[in-house]
């Protein structure tokens, strides 16, 4: 018989390893999911999903059970995401001036040039999509990934990264403008 | 005629509870705004175009046989989170200011040893540091100006967070004062006063009190300093350093 998560987590709180491994396996996937919606590669998310059950393991006394196993585990997904994301920023703009970031952006959107076929195919969209996401800021990506692809409300976005709503919906408003700004021009002539 | 916010229309896009009345019946009657929900709709259903891969054959395994032998060492090392990276870069950047703090202070008699010690890396630390702490208030001004303000409004969670920084603010202030940075130094000491209100504000407050507290905020844009400075700081973290000041 399948172990339950609770059952998992209390032996591995107990010290037994190959409970935490159960947990391992059950949720790696739908963590690697989210962690590549957030990093955009496929390295990067795998580091995550490591991260996370690193760091879930050292917090498993703090989880209480009143979420289940899942969400809170995808909490602590998504801070450790906004922490690499901030790291991985930072290194960036070591790179390239911040004032330099909107003409890139304009260039690196005009340089696709995208026609409606070009863009009906999924790859190439990817092309556009992806720095257009690597220009919000950590917060901004984080609040955007939880609310777009993963669906969850602003409150529980506020609550899972430890803000107020108002600051989650404020990151969220400048990652739809940040993204409207980069693309619209690209997606509006596919349409038309 | 008022149009829609952008606002209005990203939480109607996402069918978030409206900030406002009525969003349905304008749309029903104005043009230029149905247009341009539909514009934002098709950047966002662009969106969904992303796609996940799915990843390399044997990721639970992978990911188990990394990190078994670290959960070990974590059960028996309850003192490692106190190493973590973060922890170390913030009692790095505090051991760096009681250094600048020290020697700032000396500065005037013994100039010659002090740009003799003034290194790129303690600069970076620094930089780092008060950009994180920047960054940290910034969050909680942007809370609060976010904040419903209907009825009574319970602050007691951004009061402790600011309690928390204004110590710190007070020592990078310091800091930035006695290395002559006095872009930065005015900002923090703008940020303090501003932290000070918050923290010592009554935690539940009504209305009109929290209205005054958003007003005390806005009056000094300091959100828009602290994104110039903090955004300044990023620039000189990424230069080459020629023994600057803070």
């Amino acid at each position: 018989m399948e172990q339950s998560d609770a059952a998992a987590v209390a032996q591995a709180r107990a010290g037994d390893p190959d409970a935490f491994r159960v947990l391992v396996e059950r949720h790696s996937h739908h963590v690697f999911r989210l962690a590549f919606r957030m990093t955009g590669n496929e390295h990067d998310a795998e580091d995550l999903v490591q991260e996370t059950f690193l760091r879930a393991y050292r917090q498993l006394g703090k989880f209480d059970g009143r979420a289940s196993f899942g969400t809170w585990l995808y909490r602590v997904a998504a801070n450790c995401s906004l922490d690499l994301i901030r790291l991985r920023k930072r290194r960036q703009e070591q790179q390239v001036p911040v004032d330099e970031e909107g003409r890139q952006l304009a260039v690196a959107a005009a340089a696709e040039d995208p026609t409606p076929d070009r863009l009906a195919f999924s790859g190439e969209l990817n092309r556009l999509l992806a720095p257009a996401l690597d220009r919000l800021s950590p917060m901004e990506r984080t609040a955007f990934v939880m609310r777009h692809y993963e669906g969850m409300c602003i409150e529980d976005i506020g609550r899972t990264l430890g803000v107020h709503a108002g600051a989650a919906k404020h990151s969220v408003f400048r990652a739809v403008q940040k993204l409207r700004q980069a693309l619209e021009p690209a997606v509006n002539s596919a349409k038309s | 005629m008022k149009h829609l916010s952008e606002e209005d229309l990203v939480l109607r896009y996402y069918s978030e509870p409206p900030r406002g009345a009525g969003v349905d019946e304008h749309l029903a009657t104005c043009e230029a705004c149905r247009v341009n929900l539909v514009s934002m709709s098709r950047v966002l259903d662009a969106m969904d175009g992303l796609e996940v891969p799915e990843p390399l054959d044997g990721l639970s395994s992978r990911v188990w046989q990394r990190i078994a032998p670290q959960l070990a060492a974590s059960r028996t090392r309850w003192w490692t989170d106190w190493f973590a990276p973060r922890r170390l870069v913030a009692v790095a950047a505090m051991a760096a200011l009681v250094i600048v703090a020290f020697l700032a202070g000396r500065v005037s008699q013994r100039q010659t040893q002090m740009a003799g010690l003034s290194g790129p890396v303690r600069e970076r630390i620094m930089l780092v540091a008060v950009g994180e702490h920047l960054e940290q208030s910034q969050m909680i001004l942007i809370e609060l100006m976010n904040s419903d303000s209907k009825g009574t409004v319970d602050i007691s969670g951004e009061q402790q967070r600011a309690q928390d920084l204004i110590s710190e603010n007070r020592l990078y202030r310091q800091a930035a004062l006695r290395t002559g940075d006095k872009s930065v130094s005015n900002v923090l000491d703008e940020l303090e006063r501003v932290l000070l209100d918050v923290a010592h504000s009554p935690s539940k407050l009504n209305s009109a009190e929290f209205e005054q507290i958003r007003q005390r905020i806005a009056a000094d844009g300091i959100l828009f300093k602290i994104r110039v400075v903090g955004s300044n700081l990023r620039e000189r973290e990424a230069a080459p350093v020629k023994g600057r000041a803070l």
